[in-house]
C-alpha cells in the first residue's frame, strides 16, 4: 500500500461544483451517503448523514462552517490544505451549501492561523470572480458566500458546540446533544460542521462519482485520509494513504521501522506498540484522527504520556466534573508514577477513573483524553513501574 | 398518540410526552436519579455528570437532565456502570472540595453531603484539599463568598446571569483552574451584585451564604445596656416553620412570637405596621405624582413610580437604569422605615435612650443587610435598623437557644406600635404590595372598597413573571374628581430577569403604566435570598399561599384602617408626606456603574 494522491491530487476547479449543480440538492446526499465517507475532523461520522439531518431540517436558513480549527497536537494537515488546495476546501463547501440549501458559510480559522487569512481571503475573492461563489454561482439560482472567522486559541473551541458558541460569543463550551448543530447550531439554525479535508474530499467524490471512492479503503472506511507524520522518523510530513493501511506498512513509507510506539490520532488517539503493529488503520480498529507520532526505541514513555496529560489538563474547558477534575488527578498520577509513589493499587484506581471520564465526560474531549493514559499503562506497564 | 413514546426504565415499559427528559420520565415511573447541577429554576447544565444512565445502543452514559426523550428508548438508571459512574464523579468533587463540615453553614443541609452519604463515601478517593486554597470573599454586606467549597456546578452563575440577569458572577479560567468569579475578579461588593441572594438559595453547598450577624446580636442580648427590639416580616413567618419540620407554607407567627420574647429580645413587633406606613406614604406619594404630573403639567415629576421595597431592585436600577431612578418612589422599605420609628417616636414613648436601642429586623433578604448599610439609612440620628437577619440565621439562633419552636404557646405581638393589617401581611408575595396600594387609594379616591371580591384584587396575584391590570376610577370624592374616569394602570414584576423586560418595554415607549411593583427575588420576598433552602416554585406557592391566607384571617384588611398608624399620624407624623415624614421615611438614590461601584462607600 502507498502514498496515494487524491485529496493532495489535481483538481480541475468547479468541476465539483458544476457536477453538483447539475443534479439535484437530494441527488448530492444520495452520492455522499453512497460514498460511505466519514468525517475526517476525528470523530468520524458518516458527512452523508450529517448532511441529509441537516437537509431533513424544515428551518430554511441554514450554516456550513468549516473547522479549521486543528488544535491537536501534532496535526497541521488543515493548515498545509488551506495553504495549498484553498479552492477545494471552498468547493466543497458550496457543494455542501447547495445540499443542505445553505447560502452562507464560514471557516473558523484557528488563531495561530491568522497569517493564513489573507491568503483565503483572495481565493475566496477570486472564486467569486470567477462565479463559483457569490450570486447565482455557476448562472444557477444558488448563492454561497463563504466568511473567515477566526479562533479563540483554544483546543476544545474545534469540538463542534464550542466552535458555535465561541462565534455566537460566548465561552466556548460543549453542550449537551440533541439537539445536534444539524438542529440547532450557529444562531440556533441548522448547521453542518465539517473538517477541511472532508470538504475537499467532497469535490472528488461528486466529480468522480462515489463508486470511485470505494475503491480505495476498507469496507467501512472508504477512500484516503491524510496523515500529518511527526516524532522519530526520518521523513516527516504530510501523506495521503489508504484507510486500512497497517501500522506497519505506514512505518516503512515514512521511515520509522524502528518505533517503539505510534500515537494514532493525536493526543486523544491511541497509544500502539510493536506487537500490534500489524493493526489496521480504520474506523474499526485504530481510527486515524490526524495525526501520527512515532517514538522511537529510546523515548521515555511516561514522559510521552506526561505531555500528552499536561496538554489535556490545560485544554480542558472544565465546565464537567470527569473532565475537569479526571484529567488533573491522572496527571497526578503520572507525577507520582515518575516520583515511584503510586501504588498498583492506586493505579487501579486511575483506571477506573479513565474508563469512568470516557463513560460520562460531556463532549469529545473528555471521553477521549483517558486513552492515552490507558493505552500507554497498557503497552508500557513494566517500564513505567520499574523505572 | 404520536405525541407519546415508549420508554424502558429498569425494565418496565412506559409510555412518556415526546421531549421530556430522561430524568423527568423516571421521576414520573417513580425511580429516583440523583442528581447535583440541576435546580428546577435553572437551565439545564449537564455538568455535574450525577445523573448519567445507560441508553441502549448509546456508546457512553448520558445525562438524564439533559436528554430529551423523543424515540423509544431501553434506559437503565441503577447498573453498576452507572453506579461506578456516579460514585467516581463525586469522588472527584470531593476532591476538590474543602470538606470541613463541622464548621460550614449548610452542615446537615447541603447537597453534596447527602449525596456523599447516599453513595456511601467512606474515604477520600483520590488526594483530598488538606488546606483551603482560597481566601474566603467578605466583603459585600450581605454575601460571603468561600471558593473552597465550590463544586462548579454553576448554578449560581446560572442563576446570576439567566433567572436574575444581573451578570455579577461569571466563570473564569479553563481545566482544574475553572473559578467562579465576581465580575472581572473583584471583590463581591465592587461589582454588579445585587445581593439578592438566590444565588445562595441555588447553591449546593456551603460555597456561597449570607454574613451573618447572630453572635453580635447575642452580645447585645446579652447586655444588660441594650434594649433589642426585633420586627418581623410576613414572609420569615411564612417560611421559617420548614426549618423545625412543618410543611412549607404553614405560618408560624405566634408560636416565633414566643421563642422571640423567650430568646431575650425586649420587643417583638410586627414589620407589617410600617407596611402599612408605607402604603399611605407611597399612595399619597403617587397621587400627588399623578397630580403634578396631570393636572399641574409639572414635566420634572416621573410617572409610573416604581416601588421601592425591595433593596435588590432598588440597587439593580441604580446600576443598570440610573436614569429610571426619578421613577422610584422616594418611601423607604418597611424595615427601614421601622428603624428610624423606633429610634425616634418609640423611643420616646417608650423612655428609652434611643442610643441604647438595637433595632433587628427579621427578613427573607440577604439585601436587607446591605441596605440597612447604606450610609443614608441614619436619619434618626442613629443607624435606623443594626442588624438585617435572614430567616435562615434566625433559625441557627432559635436552634442554639434550644428552643423548640413546635412546643412554643401562641403568643402576640408587643404594642404600641407594631400591628399590622392583612394588607402589609401580603407585601410579601409578588404584587402584594400593589394589592395594598389598589385597596388603599382606591378607597381614598373614591370612598369605596376596590371592587373585587372579598377584596382579593386577583389580577396581580400569582407567580406570572409580568403582571398587569387596569382599574376605572369612577364617582370619585371631592377632591380627587381630577381622577374621574380615569383608568388606572398597573404592572407588577417579580425576579430582576422580568423586571429587565419591562424596563426595556418602558424605554421603548412600548407601555404606559402609572404604578409599578417591582420584587428583586422571583415570588417576591417569600423568595428572598435569606429564606430556607431549598427553593423550588411549589415551594414558593406554598409560601403564598399562606401568606394570603393569613391576610384572608386579619380583621382589618387594609393599611388606612389600621388604627396604630392612624394613632402614630396623630401623635408624631402630622399628615402623609408631611415633613417629619421625610425626614424619617423618606430617602434618595445613588447612580451606580454598570460594571462596578468607583468608590461606594
Ligand atoms: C476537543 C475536541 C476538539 C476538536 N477539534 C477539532 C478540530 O480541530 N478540527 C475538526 O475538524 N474537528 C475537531 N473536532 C471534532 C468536531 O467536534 C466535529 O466532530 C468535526 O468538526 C466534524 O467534522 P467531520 O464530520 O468532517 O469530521 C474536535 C472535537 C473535540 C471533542
Ligand atoms: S469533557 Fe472536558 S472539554 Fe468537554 S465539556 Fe467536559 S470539561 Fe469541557
Ligand atoms: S459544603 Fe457541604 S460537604 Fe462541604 S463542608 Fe459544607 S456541609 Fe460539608
Ligand atoms: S446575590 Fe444576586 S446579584 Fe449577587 S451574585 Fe448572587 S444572584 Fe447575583
Ligand atoms: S458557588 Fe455554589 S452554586 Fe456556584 S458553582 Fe460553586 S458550588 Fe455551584
Amino acid at each position: 500500500m502507498k502514498v496515494k494522491e487524491i485529496v493532495l491530487g489535481p483538481h480541475v476547479l468547479g468541476s465539483g461544483l458544476e457536477k453538483a449543480l447539475e443534479i439535484t440538492p437530494y441527488e448530492v446526499i444520495l452520492e455522499i451517503k453512497d460514498s460511505k465517507i466519514k468525517g475526517r475532523g476525528g470523530a468520524g461520522f458518516p458527512t452523508g448523514l450529517k448532511w441529509q439531518f441537516a437537509a431533513n431540517e424544515p428551518e430554511p436558513t441554514k450554516f456550513i462552517i468549516c473547522n479549521a480549527d486543528e488544535g491537536e497536537p501534532g496535526t497541521f494537515k488543515d493548515r498545509i490544505l488551506l495553504t495549498d488546495h484553498p479552492y477545494k476546501v471552498l468547493e466543497g463547501m458550496a457543494i455542501a451549501g447547495y445540499a443542505i440549501g445553505a447560502k452562507q458559510g464560514f471557516i473558523y480559522l484557528r488563531g495561530e492561523y491568522n497569517y493564513l487569512r489573507q491568503h483565503i481571503q483572495n481565493h475566496i475573492d477570486s472564486m467569486k470572480e470567477k462565479g463559483f461563489l457569490g450570486k447565482k454561482i455557476l448562472g444557477k439560482d444558488f448563492s454561497f458566500d463563504v466568511e473567515i472567522r477566526m479562533g479563540a486559541g483554544a483546543y476544545v473551541c474545534g469540538e463542534e458546540f464550542a466552535l458555535i458558541e465561541s462565534m455566537n460569543g460566548y465561552r466556548g463550551e460543549p453542550h449537551n446533544k440533541p439537539p445536534f448543530p444539524t438542529q440547532q447550531g450557529y444562531l440556533r439554525k441548522p448547521t453542518i460542521v465539517n473538517n477541511v479535508e472532508t470538504f475537499c474530499k467532497v469535490n472528488f467524490i461528486i466529480s468522480k462519482g462515489a463508486e470511485w471512492i470505494r475503491e480505495y479503503g476498507t469496507e467501512l472506511s472508504t477512500g484516503t485520509k491524510l496523515f500529518s507524520v511527526s516524532g522519530d522518523v526520518k521523513h516527516p510530513g504530510l501523506y495521503e494513504f489508504e484507510l486500512g493501511i497497517t501500522v506497519n506498512q505506514l512505518l516503512k513509507e515514512v521511515g520509522a521501522e524502528d518505533a517503539k510506539a505510534v500515537q494514532v490520532g493525536g493526543a486523544s488517539g491511541i497509544n500502539v506498540a510493536r506487537k500490534d503493529f500489524n493493526k489496521t488503520i480504520s474506523y474499526e480498529t485504530l481510527p486515524p484522527g490526524g495525526s501520527i507520532i512515532v517514538f522511537g526505541p529510546n523515548r521515555d514513555m511516561l514522559h510521552a504520556l506526561k505531555n500528552f496529560m499536561d496538554f489535556f489538563v490545560e485544554e480542558s474547558c472544565g465546565q464537567c466534573t470527569p473532565c475537569r477534575e479526571g484529567n488533573y488527578r491522572l496527571l497526578e498520577g503520572i507525577e507520582m508514577l515518575e516520583k515511584g509513589e503510586c501504588s498498583v493499587r492506586y493505579l487501579k484506581e486511575l483506571i477506573t477513573l479513565s474508563e469512568v471520564m470516557k463513560d460520562s465526560s460531556k463532549c469529545g474531549l473528555g471521553q477521549s483524553s483517558p486513552n492515552c493514559f490507558l493505552s500507554i499503562i497498557e503497552n508500557f506497564r513494566d517500564e513505567i513501574l520499574y523505572r | 398518540m404520536t405525541d407519546m413514546v415508549k420508554v424502558t426504565i429498569d425494565g418496565k415499559p412506559f409510555e412518556v410526552k415526546k421531549g421530556i427528559t430522561i430524568l423527568e420520565a423516571a421521576k414520573i415511573a417513580g425511580i429516583r436519579i440523583p442528581t447535583l447541577c440541576h435546580h428546577p429554576d435553572l437551565d439545564v447544565a449537564g455538568i455535574c455528570r450525577i445523573c448519567v444512565v445507560e441508553v441502549e445502543g448509546m456508546r457512553t452514559l448520558q445525562a438524564a437532565c439533559a436528554y430529551p426523550i423523543t424515540f423509544p428508548m431501553d434506559i437503565k438508571t441503577n447498573t453498576s456502570r452507572v453506579r461506578k459512574a456516579r460514585r467516581v464523579n463525586l469522588d472527584l468533587m470531593l476532591a476538590e472540595h474543602y470538606g470541613d463540615c463541622y464548621t460550614c453553614v449548610r452542615n446537615g443541609k447541603c447537597e453534596l453531603q447527602s449525596l456523599s452519604s447516599e453513595y456511601g463515601v467512606d474515604r477520600y478517593r483520590y488526594p483530598s484539599v488538606i488546606k483551603p486554597k482560597y481566601a474566603i470573599d467578605y466583603s459585600s454586606f450581605s454575601i460571603v463568598r468561600d471558593q473552597n467549597k465550590c463544586i462548579h456546578c454553576k448554578r449560581c452563575i446560572r442563576t446570576c446571569i439567566d433567572l436574575q440577569q444581573v451578570s455579577a458572577l461569571e466563570t473564569a479560567n479553563k481545566g482544574h483552574d475553572v473559578e467562579i468569579q465576581a465580575a472581572l475578579n473583584k471583590p463581591i461588593a465592587e461589582v454588579v451584585c445585587i445581593n439578592c441572594g438566590q444565588c445562595i438559595n441555588r447553591c449546593p453547598t456551603g460555597a456561597l451564604r449570607v454574613k451573618d450577624a447572630g453572635d453580635f446580636i447575642w452580645d447585645d442580648i446579652e447586655n444588660p445596656d441594650k434594649y433589642v427590639v426585633i420586627q418581623t416580616a410576613p414572609s420569615p413567618r411564612a417560611a421559617i416553620g420548614e426549618e423545625f419540620g412543618y410543611p412549607a407554607g404553614t405560618t408560624v407567627t405566634k408560636k416565633l412570637n414566643a421563642a422571640l420574647k423567650r430568646m431575650g429580645f425586649n420587643a417583638v413587633l410586627d414589620t407589617n405596621f410600617t407596611a402599612d406606613l408605607t402604603i399611605i406614604e407611597e399612595g399619597h406619594e403617587l397621587l400627588e405624582r399623578l397630580h403634578k404630573a396631570v393636572v399641574e403639567g409639572d414635566k420634572s415629576i416621573k410617572v409610573p413610580m416604581f416601588t421601592s421595597c425591595s433593596p435588590g431592585w432598588v440597587k439593580y436600577i441604580e446600576h443598570y437604569y440610573p436614569e429610571y431612578l426619578g421613577h422610584l418612589s422616594s418611601c423607604k422599605s418597611p424595615q427601614q422605615m421601622f428603624g428610624a420609628l423606633l429610634k425616634t417616636y418609640y423611643a420616646q414613648k417608650m423612655g428609652i435612650d434611643p442610643e441604647k436601642m438595637v433595632v433587628v429586623a427579621l427578613m427573607p433578604c440577604s439585601a436587607k443587610k446591605f441596605e440597612c448599610n447604606r450610609p443614608e439609612m441614619t436619619d434618626s440620628g442613629f443607624k435606623d435598623v443594626d442588624y438585617g437577619l435572614t430567616t435562615r440565621e434566625m433559625a441557627v439562633m432559635i436552634k442554639e437557644s434550644g428552643i423548640h419552636l413546635k412546643d412554643m404557646p401562641d403568643e402576640d405581638f408587643d404594642s404600641p406600635i407594631g400591628h399590622g393589617s392583612g394588607a402589609g401581611m401580603i407585601f410579601g408575595a409578588t404584587g402584594g404590595v400593589m394589592e395594598a396600594a389598589i385597596r388603599t387609594v382606591y378607597e381614598l379616591v373614591t370612598g369605596r372598597k376596590v371592587p373585587f371580591d372579598g377584596l382579593n384584587v386577583t389580577p396581580v396575584r400569582g407567580m406570572e413573571g409580568i403582571k398587569e391590570a387596569s382599574l376605572l376610577i369612577e364617582n370619585t370624592v371631592e377632591a380627587f374628581r381630577w381622577l374621574e374616569g380615569v383608568t388606572l394602570k398597573v404592572a407588577v414584576a417579580h425576579g430582576t430577569a422580568n423586571a429587565k423586560k419591562l424596563m426595556e418595554k418602558l424605554k421603548k415607549g412600548e407601555l404606559e403604566y402609572h404604578f409599578i411593583e417591582v420584587m428583586a427575588c422571583p415570588g417576591g420576598c417569600l423568595g428572598g435570598g435569606g429564606q430556607p433552602i431549598p427553593t423550588t416554585p411549589e415551594i414558593r406557592e406554598a409560601r403564598a399561599r399562606a401568606i394570603y391566607a393569613e391576610d384572608m384571617g386579619t380583621e382589618i384588611r387594609t393599611s388606612h384602617e389600621n388604627e396604630l398608624v392612624a394613632q402614630l399620624y396623630k401623635d408624631f407624623l402630622i399628615k402623609p408626606l408631611g415633613h417629619k415624614s421625610h425626614k424619617l421615611l423618606h430617602t434618595h438614590y445613588t447612580p451606580r456603574g454598570k460594571y462596578f461601584i468607583p468608590d461606594d462607600k
